[in-house]
């Protein structure tokens, strides 16, 4: 960060502009540029964490075991797409708040549909035979125009 | 009007006091009785709510695939076995959707390899790098299409399937079909904005004809945003759906 006095404040509010600059003086200051090596690392951990991904379902885990993997890897992949590729990393904190806190609702959004998938469960376990809900997949449900 | 001008305008005068960073630059932004959002231009700044409100739809497509999986009492087909393949007499689970997903994160990569070659004014691989991207892109389309074609045969319909619960075809429908509508936005809005950068459109001072601005290789960072997007929301697609 030696040529932080000379690099404009409008550049230093873009956070990488200064070592950008001073790393590549061809390219033009910008501040979203980031090295190579660092894009090529996310994509190659993409793949790894897909393959991941994949090989729970190949080696059929189950319980929480699969439930818990699924989890992890989705979040970790997430996480680099969105902080890599899609520079939040970078951006200023009133950015990240504004884009990143609001989905924070769908939390409280999954935990009541999921009260109100088992109570519907329930109430149809409780209330109506099986029989009359398992309708044969013949006449009736399969499609007509085949 | 140079490009330097351009830049100017999202970047505050040269005497301004330098802004704090981290959470008092969090306050300091938000309060600071002008644009919040230092960082970035205001198309990004656009592309990002766009795709936070786009992040509720996805949700509510997955929350109510939740809510149906959970209530039904009918057993919910197996993906695995429904998204196999046969490859040389062998089947595989769920490999065509394996497929899909390296394929998308290919064209993730190459999309972010071109937002840097735009920065770094490198016109032509930038648009190399778009092609290769809307080529991934199609190619995903098409093997959703394939998929849809064989499931429809097997008689999946979104009130109907022969593997079980009856829920199962109407949320494959729906969350596959919107993405893959996503997908194939994006694929057009790449051959567009590929066009531009390959004649050089974000060198000129050439001004838009709806904006009247003068367009950057920032459209291509902005672009990437929605492109990454797709690919993220796979993501949770092949989690919930496919694996769960």
């Amino acid at each position: 960060m030696t040529a932080t006095t000379e690099v404009s404040v409008g550049e230093a509010a873009h956070g990488h502009a200064a070592s950008a600059k001073t790393a590549k003086p061809a390219a033009e200051a910008h501040g979203q540029q980031h090295p190579l090596k660092l894009y090529l690392l996310v994509w190659a951990l993409l793949f790894i964490l897909s393959t991941f991904s994949y090989l729970i379902d190949y080696f059929d885990l189950q319980g929480m075991t699969r439930w818990s993997l699924i989890i992890l890897f989705m979040v970790l992949k997430a996480g680099f797409i969105v902080a890599i590729f899609m520079h939040m990393a970078w951006e200023r904190l009133a950015l990240v708040a504004a884009i990143l806190l609001p989905p924070l609702a769908l939390l409280v959004f999954i935990a009541l549909m999921n009260f109100e998938g088992d109570y519907t469960n329930g109430a149809r376990e409780a209330h109506f035979t099986p029989a009359t809900l398992v309708s044969p997949p013949s006449k009736t449900a399969a499609p007509a125009h085949e | 009007m140079s490009s330097e001008t351009v830049h100017a305008a999202h970047a505050p005068a040269p005497h301004a006091p330098e802004r704090p960073s981290g959470l008092a630059g969090f306050f300091s932004d938000w309060g600071s009785d002008q644009r919040s959002f230092k960082s970035a231009s205001w198309a990004k700044t656009m592309m990002w709510i766009f795709l936070v409100s786009d992040t509720f739809i996805f949700s509510c497509f997955l929350i109510s695939y939740m809510t149906v999986r959970l209530s039904t009492t009918v057993e919910w087909p197996h993906p695995s076995e429904i998204f196999a393949l046969e490859i040389g007499g062998k089947k595989i689970p769920l490999i065509l959707i394996a497929i899909m997903t390296f394929d998308l994160i290919t064209s993730s990569g190459t999309m972010a390899l071109a937002v840097n070659a735009g920065y770094s004014k490198n016109r032509k691989l930038c648009a190399y790098l778009l092609w290769a991207t809307a080529f991934f892109g199609a190619a995903f389309v098409g093997m959703q299409a394939f998929e849809w074609t064989k499931l429809i045969h097997e008689g999946v319909r979104p009130w109907a399937n022969p593997f079980g619960a009856a829920q199962f075809g109407s949320s494959f429908f729906m969350i596959t079909g919107f993405h893959g509508f996503h997908v194939s936005m994006g694929v057009l809005a790449l051959l567009w904005f590929s066009r531009n950068v390959w004649i050089g459109l974000y060198e000129s001072d050439k001004r838009g004809y709806f904006t009247g601005r003068v367009g950057t290789y920032d459209v291509v960072e902005t672009l990437g945003l929605y492109w990454h997007f797709v690919d993220l929301v796979w993501v949770f697609i092949f989690a919930f759906f496919y694996l769960w």
